[in-house]
């Protein structure tokens, strides 16, 4: 029996010592007319050989592809030790580190990941991970009001902000009616004015601020921060962790030589070590200033001492937490994201600060290249003015979704259209390259794009129509 | 050691980031980073070395038995893992079009469908990432009916006390009020408590059955018709579907919604705490509220339904729709097994805890509830041996650590005192049932015999026993070097 080791001698002799005549008996406390017959939706079962054929075969569909999507997700090189390292059984099969003694190297290695993160975002403490970048976003939200003493039920999300962000912190605080304001972006630049907040009459418990934002554009984050600080307000930062090798920390964010910084800050990890894979698993970071700590959402690990005075290291401050404040907890949450965590704390230590910074340049170069490319093709150009990091939005000459049908014909997936999240941003498309792009990648996909645009210019799909 | 201590200026590990890049001339200097992240400078092999040896000094299904209550530690198999990290599997960009990933979401339909038929639900949806995630969705779909009917008095979600901690956590996040009920002495929902709660007031009613006392609730008929009765509707948590695989379904005992946890019922690894996934499944009237996205398919094609195709959805759990790696690892899992081995994993969890039981008794042990059946698990509890050894459940726990056993889970359900919650899961053989029953015995005899030998255990393990306390009063969580 799969994954069953009973031999028929092993179930004699349990059954004996329990005094029953068959397993069917273990189950004479379920009411008769509940249980259930047969499971024929479910197929019959499969060996390792003839299911791993099958898998193949539907990966070998599925192919590969020379992809400029970014969005929120981002192809990277995954130094080979790391994935290694990540399912060996004693990291893959173990449980929550509840018994400390037993899992001394889950919880260090989150500790580490924790003083690495507090240091990439500049601020002072870390917790051990949440599930994904926009859910994070939601509970740094749910902190804010918290922090306000939920007398302060509204917080300003910018337009700017991924889209998919916005949606999923709307459906996780909407039941706890938290408004979200939106702020609408400047057209020519692509981002939030520090402005907009002066047309905010209500009082707000954080603003929101993305860098780079959606759109790959850098926003005033000195000014927003202010700002938001003179209002009365938090800032909460979303960034993208392999920009921070490269831009200012949030918790450096604000003027002057004393900056403030952001009060908390948020994002996706999934840059830092974690495959695509359609979506997930991927974790979300969460980091704050100390003062926070105790409206922190989420596993934290601290380190101590044990009876011998040796250092170790626990889970702490479990007192915020749903298993002991059950329906007094700062979140229902109760689990972080341990394996993408191991993988990120084994790519920051591989790439070390040179390394991290390399990754940062080269993603900049090649999508900076890629712009230059695509934008020397006559009818795209870029659609805002100020400096962008790592993604570009460019407007193309025809319908976005129609050119990128045509590219995905050729292996090429362009980026993503634009105008079902921006109606204003219509024959838009959102570009990235990583430093996986290869010059020849690059051309191949600036010549496909030139010849289909060109075609299209000589031959206009209305001129089939009419 | 650190990572940080193996650090050394100038140490990279070369090969793994690009040599150099051109400079970032284009970007303002006002936003730029001025010191380098403190981030370690080490070798490959420093790196491999150091956590290579970190992972020794954690338990794990695959190097000990993890007899953990009400968290199915069971076998994670390899093929699983395999399979879900194939290359096309993991390079493909989650915005990339539906005709590019055929392959990927003909299985995450099969997954839905298959969800669907073991737990007898009319309708489920793969986005929770994690149990609790899925316990959100649930809850947050019974207020989403009750609105879209203006029933805007149900302002309650009733729980028994011997709910895990998320019940009455996620309750509150989805803005209602918890009301808790009590336990009788079997182990069962009190009717008369139940009785006298509901009310137009009542949104719905969150259970865990069997119970995280490891009994199946007897009166489960009765009690969904009490909450129905009374205009609520019922939530299923998926936390012990490990003991009714297959015997019995969510669907068929009258449950409006569960959830379901793959990283214990379907074998997905727990990973150190996650990743988990939290699939929920819906009966006929909660259907249009499912979390976005659903997989659909359309004349042999397959694509994710989202906000468009289901306006009424509570909506989105998470940026990319789910974790879709570990929905991979489930859908291997239940192919593996197939229909007869869905049969059987609650047929020998079923076993394998009643057969623990019947030993531990018979060696002494007290149980909570010496005349119900084990379910999955069952609990015993020490409060004799407190009393006459002062050997608490947590110094019995951390003993049994030294004997190469994971504690089971103590003072959960927080209602029996001093109680081990175990549960040996299907996949453990007889032999190592008994070697478990034998460091129990032993452990007992310490506690009689030396019991200051259990009180300051663990003796073996690469630290003893840690200061919370400290832990919690002088905050260290990041290294300042």
């Amino acid at each position: 029996m799969p994954f069953i080791p009973h031999t028929d001698q092993d179930v004699a002799e349990m059954l004996a010592s329990i005094g029953v005549p068959s397993i069917d008996a273990l189950f004479d406390e379920i009411p008769a007319a509940l249980k259930c017959g047969g499971l024929d939706e479910v197929p019959v079962g499969l060996t390792e050989l003839p299911v791993t054929r099958l898998m193949q075969s539907r990966a070998a569909q599925d192919g590969f592809w020379s992809s400029f999507l970014g969005a929120g997700a981002y192809e990277h090189h995954i130094p080979a030790a790391i994935w290694q390292i990540v399912t060996r059984g004693e990291f893959y099969s173990a449980y929550t580190p509840y018994q400390a003694e037993a899992s001394q190297g889950t919880l260090q290695l989150l500790y580490e990941y924790q003083s690495m993160m507090a240091s990439l975002t500049g601020l002072e403490v870390s917790n051990a991970s949440m599930y994904d970048g926009a859910s994070a976003l939601a509970e740094a939200i749910l902190m804010a009001v918290r922090a306000s003493k939920g007398s302060v039920r509204r917080v300003l999300l910018p337009a700017t902000v991924h889209p998919r962000y916005r949606a999923v912190a709307r459906a996780i605080v909407a039941n706890q009616g938290i408004e979200l304001a939106e702020l609408p972006y400047c057209a020519e630049r692509g981002h939030t004015l520090p402005e907009a907040l002066d047309g905010q009459g209500e009082p707000a418990a954080a603003l929101v601020i993305p860098q780079p934002n959606y759109f790959g554009v850098l926003e005033p984050v000195d000014a927003l921060t202010d700002r938001a600080h003179a209002r009365g307000m938090l800032a909460i930062a979303v960034v993208n962790p392999t920009s921070l090798a490269l831009l200012k920390p949030p918790g450096q964010w604000g003027a002057g030589t004393q900056p403030q910084g952001a009060d908390i800050c948020v994002g996706e990890g999934q840059p830092l070590g974690v495959p695509l894979a359609s979506g997930g698993p991927y974790f979300g970071f969460m980091t704050a200033k100390q003062a926070l700590v105790r409206q922190m959402p989420g596993r934290i690990v601290g380190r101590t001492v044990d009876m011998d005075g040796q250092p170790g290291f626990a889970l702490t401050l479990q007192a915020r937490e749903q298993h002991i404040r059950r329906s007094k907890a700062t979140s229902n949450i109760c689990t972080n994201q341990g394996l993408l965590v191991t993988a990120a704390t084994l790519y920051l230590s591989l790439l070390g600060p040179q390394g991290l910074k390399n990754v940062a340049l080269a993603c900049h170069d090649r999508t900076r290249a890629l712009v230059e490319r695509l934008t020397a093709i006559p009818g795209v150009e870029r659609v805002f003015g100020s400096p962008f990091f790592h993604e570009a939005v460019l407007r193309l000459p025809a319908s976005a979704a129609e050119v990128l049908r045509a590219l995905r014909a050729q292996g090429i997936l362009g980026g993503l259209a634009l105008a079902g999240d921006y109606p204003e941003l219509a024959d838009c498309v959102l570009v990235c390259a990583t430093e996986t792009k290869t010059d020849d990648d690059l051309d191949d996909y600036a010549q496909k794009l030139a010849r289909i645009l060109s075609r299209r210019r000589e031959a206009p799909p209305c001129a089939y129509k009419s | 050691m650190l990572i940080f201590d193996h650090s050394r200026p100038g140490r990279r590990a070369w090969a793994q980031s690009p040599e150099s890049a051109p400079a970032a001339d284009d970007l303002p200097a006002d936003l730029l980073r001025r010191d380098a992240p403190r981030l370690p400078e080490a070798s490959e092999l420093d790196v491999v070395r150091h956590y290579t040896g970190l992972s020794r000094k954690n338990f794990s299904i695959d190097t000990q038995f993890y007899p953990l209550g009400s968290c199915t530690m069971k076998y994670n198999p390899r093929a699983c893992n395999s399979l879900a990290m194939l290359p096309q599997f993991l390079a493909r960009h989650p915005l990339a079009d539906a005709e590019t990933g055929q392959g990927f979401l003909a299985c995450m339909f099969e997954l839905q469908e298959m969800l669907k038929a073991v737990t007898g639900m009319a309708g489920v949806s793969l986005a929770p990432m994690a149990g609790a995630q899925g316990e959100f969705a649930g809850v947050a779909m019974i207020r989403a009916y009750h609105q879209s009917r203006g029933d805007a008095a149900r302002r309650e979600i009733i729980v028994p006390d011997a709910a895990h901690g998320t019940n009455p956590a996620t309750a509150i996040m989805c803005g209602y009020q918890v009301r808790e009920i009590p336990t009788d002495r079997q182990g069962n929902v009190d009717l008369e408590a139940l009785r006298a709660a509901v009310g137009p007031q009542t949104a719905g009613l969150m259970l865990t059955n069997p119970s995280t006392l490891g009994v199946f609730e007897a009166s489960i008929v009765e009690i969904q018709k009490i909450v129905h009765d009374a205009g609520g509707l019922t939530y299923y948590d998926g936390a012990n579907l490990n003991a009714i695989l297959g015997r019995v379904r969510p669907g068929d005992m009258g449950f409006d919604v569960i959830h379901m946890n793959l990283h214990k019922t379907f074998s997905t690894p727990h990973g150190g705490g996650g990743p988990g996934a939290g699939p929920v499944g819906v009966s006929e009237r909660l259907l249009p509220y499912l979390p976005i996205p659903l997989v659909v398919e359309e004349r042999g094609f397959h694509r994710w339904a989202e906000e468009a195709d289901r306006p009424q959805s509570i909506g989105r759990m998470s940026a990319f729709g789910g974790n879709m790696g570990v929905l991979l690892r489930a859908y291997v899992y239940a192919r593996m097994l197939g229909r007869e081995g869905m049969h059987r994993v609650a047929d020998y969890a079923a076993l394998n805890a009643n057969y623990l039981a019947a030993e531990l008794r018979r060696a002494g042990f007290d149980l909570a509830f010496p005349q119900r059946r084990a379910s999955h698990e069952f609990i015993v509890t020490l409060k004799r041996l407190k009393e006459t050894t002062g050997v608490s459940a947590m110094d019995f726990a951390k003993r049994l650590l030294d004997y190469g056993f994971h504690a089971p889970t103590t003072y959960f359900p927080l209602l029996v005192p001093e109680c081990l919650l175990i549960e040996p899961t299907e996949t453990e053989s007889k032999a190592t049932l008994d070697a478990f029953v034998a460091a129990m015995v032993k452990v007992k005899d310490e506690a009689e015999s030396e019991p200051e030998r259990v009180k300051t255990a663990p003796h073996s393990l690469p630290v003893r026993r840690l200061d919370d306390v400290r832990a919690a009063r002088e905050l260290d969580l990041v290294w300042k070097g």
